[in-house]
């Protein structure tokens, strides 16, 4: 399985999500920024850093290049998407994901181990862990205060939308602790904390990182298969 | 040379000024052309006031066979400073080279942008720390900002991509209100702009002590990461080659950054010289890095230089001059921020993320389109030319519209400035203070006492947990972090395949070195070595930041001279080389210089770091726990150490012994137990001896400790607990290894005494002394910094006990105070009173008021470019933000990068949201 890692100016964890791709079994393959063209990948990281160095918002600038147009629509047809931390604000700006990612409430980058809570295993990228099931990955931003209007966050909860939640402390004053949060469709995943962090026993707090990843390729498995089609059933 | 200005030049008495650099353009009429300065020889030129003596100046006339016209006067002005010449330090410095002991695997080392050690037969590492300290006392954020980037440019200079980056940083008094002003900003800065690199931050230092009030010390170490053919020059070689500025476009900051800003001791006018800091854009120095490195894997650059302090002037002189080589420069096609800028300006201004290329013409066109890939600015700007006579260097003729402004030997700036044996002499209160040993100062005794000053030390200033300020910095990006602080030292990865990695780690002790600088010297590098050697690794390179007051005191020379040679000689005779570095001088506020610090970073190498040894306890393997030692020996040694400072406010004596035989055995010892599994935990002992390493090491995984102190019971435990001998380790051993373990340690010579046992039970018992519980330390040992400096509150409910802190006083430790203590007095006293001035003076329009002439010069040449008055508008605000006191988490208000509108040729503007949010209030 062919797991696309986009590389954008200040792209920072880029090689860190494709190494993580391969320790997960997939194969990683890297895709730039200017290039529309996804090279037939069947799925897509889109990694943390600084795109175009952050200017005017986190990701808005992103959000417009060549690669992004061909990921939003593809990511409108089915193809699985994972945001993580910068990827994610790109993700939001983009609308394939509601909501903004904000300045942490105590205004400091903030790096620690952070304990998550899995909300829906419903998604292409978390099928492989249990509902509830507490992990522990990497956070580091300095802008990932998840904010949304009321409405918003209702429909996420309602609709079994919110991936997983910040357990055991917020790190950056997210509304409803929310750490990632999915589409309609499930294929599309944001999430603020580095799983790409946590897929080897040397560097990383633990090996919880890698779920995200094998659950793609489960579910591109699975897709090839001919058992699902579209994204994840829900 | 690179990145900024730190050291000096020998000011003297005169009153340096940034805005003589523009004005010796405006002196000379229009444009002061070499034809001019040849017919008018009379003219006369400010070279006081840019930091040049008059027999320096002379030396120029000489030199040129006329006078210099304004732009060579400048270059000469700034090359010759103490920051670029070396020029007090050089004669000392000599011995790095003398006795350095023989090694093989230095593939390039000091005079070279950074140290080049093999670690495998087809990779290299290079590293270096330098200092970046009155730009960061100036302007915090942007300070340290540019300090992170200019070492990293030194690392990518030698063909390395960037890995990882240290911070060594000593502060004034913690509860000093400027310190609430210099550290979060600091903190902030090297978080803002390392990340934004993406580099991981694994280790450093943060020290208090009011030593430091006035000129705080801020250290950045890079490391990269090299094949071994990547290897770069910096020279200029091959006649007709081209000359290419790769990066941001220059503009008006930082100009006399090295001759101006470190120029000199601090002065009640620090404020004014803000525009002399330099603006760092890490997003720019990203692309600059991604680019380089491409260029060099498709072998399309022939020499390579980075920019940093000094400038253009710099990266075109030493080009140059290693190659022997002339050079012709048309300065117009510099692309620049600001049109207006004089062509001394753009020779001389700091702006960060470039670097100078010499490429083949051929291949111009291949470099301009990596740069254009990567959306960074690449002009051609000059070449390489020839020698006019035969056997004599060539000449660097740099025009500006035509006009020829500058025809140098490049040497004569690069190589032959002036050399200074300056004179030396012992401080006179030295013996005083020897003799004042803390050894006699009263002791706690009963367990109750020992008791409570275990949880005081903890909760002191130096000794408790720096998460505050480590969490700001990212220590996972690139995926190959294996160790990072609180650890002893940073243990990185290399080579994915093999596992091959290396261990890295800062330490200095200005306390043992105002004691006794050559002692204190060693004892530096005993300690990094020993953090080293903790994780399993070998000890293989060494890098040092020499941090000191004005050379032209012989007191502060002294300490320099002594330093120098105990650091020389340590690295003998432990066979290890100093491969780079650099020195600060004129750290000090009036006439009191801080105590002296030299930094030293220790390099090692694993082989595999799937071997490397934590410093925490692991949990026990069941009830019996693993077996506790201490290796080496444990004397009564307390005059300058952490105990004497916090309970008693005390710095006298002598430092501790070191035996650096012993340090090497020790380290054999670790190296092979780490390679046989030996042991499972391993924490050096230095700062706070003992106590402070059971209590780090049992909350690092919350394991507890049953430990019998050896000895007599009365006063021996105290000794044992808070002794600060060197040499010594605390290591955890599974008990299937313990003959093994002592067989080996007898084999190598190094002392064992078994302390005791992990425990399930989340307690420190200290047998027959006193018990704590895991839940009571941690409370004492992690509020600290939080009560200190506000920010981070918890925002969700984070379980953590809540024990009563409030028993533990820390506003009775000395490094809370600011309390004037013994020797350090005067500095200390004069530091608070500067930053009081500051303190009360937030605003920059209030300090120009307060500071007449020098301030509204600076004004009005800030208001004719955008640029510098961005960088004082927001370090303005940055002050104001101190103001508030601890209680605000003051994320930087200056988180301005780039502050001028610079639309790079990228689809990047300049970055502006960050300001906007920085000026929101801050308050937690």
């Amino acid at each position: 399985m062919r797991i696309g890692v986009v590389t954008f100016p200040g792209s920072l964890d880029d090689g860190d999500a494709a190494r993580a791709v391969r320790i997960a079994g997939g194969e990683a393959v890297r895709l730039w920024h200017g290039d529309a063209d996804l090279h037939g990948v069947d799925a897509v990281v889109l990694p943390g850093g600084f795109s175009y160095g952050d200017a005017l918002r986190c990701g808005a600038i992103a959000r417009f290049a060549p690669v992004m147009e061909t990921i939003v629509d593809a990511a409108r047809g089915g193809l699985p998407v994972l945001g993580i931390c910068n990827g994610f604000q790109v993700l939001c700006e983009a609308h394939l994901l509601p909501g903004a990612l904000t300045r942490n409430q105590h205004l400091h980058f903030r790096n620690r181990d952070q304990h998550l809570r899995i909300g829906t295993t419903e998604t292409a990228w978390t099928s492989n862990f249990t509902e509830g099931e507490e992990i522990l990955i990497p956070v580091k931003n300095g802008e990932g205060c998840f904010v949304a209007d009321t409405k918003t966050l209702d429909a996420l909860e309602a609709e079994g939308r919110i991936v997983a939640w910040y357990t055991r402390g917020n790190p950056n004053g997210s509304q409803r602790d929310i750490a990632a949060i999915t589409n309609e469709a499930g294929n599309v995943v944001g999430i603020m904390p580095h799983p790409e962090h946590a897929v080897e026993a040397l560097t990383g707090p633990s090996l919880d990182g890698l779920g995200f990843f094998t659950s793609a390729l489960r579910h591109l498995a699975g897709a090839a298969g001919g058992q699902l089609t579209g994204g994840a059933t829900r | 040379m690179t990145t900024q200005p730190d050291t000096v030049t020998g000011a003297g008495e005169a009153k340096l000024s940034a805005t003589a650099f523009a004005a010796t353009d405006v002196l000379a009429g229009d444009i002061d052309t070499v034809e001019q300065a040849a017919k008018t020889p009379d003219e006369l030129q400010p070279h006081t006031e840019l930091g040049l003596k008059d027999d320096e100046y002379d030396r120029i006339r000489q030199i040129l066979g006329r006078r210099p016209t304004a732009s060579e006067l400048a270059m000469y002005s700034i090359m010759w400073s103490e920051h670029c010449s070396y020029k007090s330090s050089k004669v000392h410095l000599r011995q790095f080279g003398e006795k350095a002991p023989k090694n093989t695997r230095m593939l390039a080392g000091i005079g070279e942008n950074a140290g080049v050690v093999q670690i495998s037969d087809d990779l290299a590492v290079t590293f270096k720390v330098e200092s970046h300290n009155h730009p960061s006392y100036v302007e915090p954020y942007q300070g340290a900002a540019t300090g992170v980037g200019g070492i990293v440019r030194d690392i990518l200079a030698m063909g390395a991509r960037p890995v990882a980056v240290m911070d060594p940083l000593r502060f004034g008094a913690a509860d000093h209100p400027d310190t609430a002003r210099v550290l979060p900003g600091v903190v902030a800065g090297i978080g803002g702009y390392g990340n934004c690199l993406g580099l991981p931050n694994i280790g450093g230092e943060i020290v208090f002590d009011p030593t430091y009030q006035g000129n705080p010390l801020v250290n950045a170490l890079s490391i990269g990461v090299l094949p071994v053919e990547r290897l770069q020059h910096k020279e200029a070689a091959g006649i007709g080659n081209i000359v290419v500025l790769l990066g941001a476009r220059t503009g008006r900051d930082g100009i006399g950054g090295v001759s101006v800003l470190a120029s000199a001791t601090f002065d009640e006018g620090a404020e004014q010289r803000r525009p002399s800091v330099q603006v760092g854009d890490p997003f720019m120095e990203k692309l600059l890095i991604e680019s380089c490195l491409e260029l060099y894997d498709a072998g399309l650059v022939a020499g390579i230089q980075d920019l940093g302090g000094a400038g253009l002037t710099c990266a075109l002189t030493e080009t140059a001059a290693a190659a022997g080589t002339g050079m012709r420069v048309w300065l117009e096609r510099v692309p620049l921020r600001e049109a207006s800028m004089s062509p001394t300006e753009i020779l001389a201004s700091e702006s960060q993320e470039r670097m100078l290329l010499i490429v083949n013409p051929d291949k111009l066109d291949e470099v301009l389109a990596v740069a254009e890939k990567w959306g960074v600015w690449a002009t051609a700007i000059g070449e390489v030319t020839p020698s006019e006579t035969e056997g004599e260097p060539g000449r660097l003729v740099i025009s500006w519209n035509d006009h020829v402004v500058v025809d140098v030997p490049p040497g004569s700036l690069a190589d032959d400035g002036p050399v200074y044996a300056r004179p030396i002499r012992e401080p006179g209160d030295l013996i005083l203070l020897q003799a004042d040993r803390a050894e006699t100062l009263p002791r706690p005794a009963s367990p109750e006492e020992l008791r409570e000053t275990v949880l005081r030390m903890i909760a002191s200033p130096n000794l408790c947990d720096k998460t505050w300020v480590t969490e700001q910095y990212d220590r996972y990006v690139l995926g190959n972090t294996v160790l990072a602080q609180p650890e002893d030292a940073g243990v990185l990865r290399i080579d994915e395949k093999t596992g091959l990695g290396v261990a890295l780690s800062v330490d200095g002790n200005g306390r043992y070195a105002r004691l006794d600088p050559y002692e204190g010297a060693k004892l530096a590098l005993a300690e990094a070595y020993r953090n080293v050697v903790v994780t399993g690794a070998e000890p293989v390179a060494v890098t040092d930041c020499l941090n000191f007051g004005s050379p032209e005191d012989p007191a502060v020379m002294w300490q320099f001279a002594e330093a120098v040679r105990g650091l020389a000689d340590g690295c003998q005779e432990l066979g290890i080389p100093v491969t780079g570095g650099n020195v600060s001088f004129y750290n000090q506020t009036g006439a009191a210089a801080i105590h002296p610090t030299p930094v030293v970073g220790v390099l090692g190498i694993l082989d595999d770091v799937a071997k490397r040894v934590p410093m925490g306890f692991p949990p026990p393997p069941g009830a019996e726990g693993d077996l506790l030692f201490v290796l080496g020996t444990t004397t009564d040694e307390l005059s300058g150490s952490e105990w004497a400072w916090v309970t008693h406010g005390h710095l006298g004596g002598k430092p501790p012994k070191v035996d650096l035989a012993a340090e090497q055995r020790l380290g054999k010892l670790l190296a092979q137990a780490a390679e046989r599994e030996f042991v499972v935990a391993a924490h050096d002992l230095s700062d706070g001896g003992l106590s402070q390493v059971l209590v780090e090491s049992a909350l690092r995984r919350n394991v507890g400790a049953k430990v019998t102190l050896p000895g007599d019971a009365r006063t021996a435990p105290f000794v044992w607990l808070f002794s600060e001998s060197a040499g010594r380790a605390l290591v955890v051993v599974p008990r299937g290894h313990e003959t093994a373990f002592r067989a080996l340690a007898e084999e190598h010579g190094v002392p064992v005494t078994a302390l005791g046992v992990t425990t399930e039970e989340q307690v420190l018992d200290i047998e027959g002394q006193f018990a704590i519980g895991l839940d009571e330390l941690r409370t004492a040992f992690t509020g600290t910094m939080r009560r200190l400096f506000g920010g981070p509150a918890e925002l969700g409910a984070e379980s953590a006990t809540v024990a009563s802190v409030s028993a533990i006083s820390a506003t009775a430790d000395p490094s809370f105070t600011s309390a004037p203590i013994t020797a350090a007095g005067p500095s200390e006293a004069a530091g608070a009173s500067q930053a009081a001035s500051a303190q009360g003076a937030p605003s920059s329009d209030a300090v120009g008021s307060s500071q007449a002439a020098g301030a509204s010069e600076i004004a009005s040449s800030a208001s004719g470019g955008s640029n510098t008055a961005g960088v004082s508008g927001t370090a303005g605000v940055s002050g104001a933000a101190g103001g508030s006191g601890a209680a605000g988490g003051s994320e930087p208000a200056a988180s301005l990068p780039g502050g001028p509108v610079d639309s790079s040729p990228a689809q990047a503007p300049a970055p502006s949201d960050k300001a906007t949010e920085a000026e929101k209030p801050t308050q937690d």
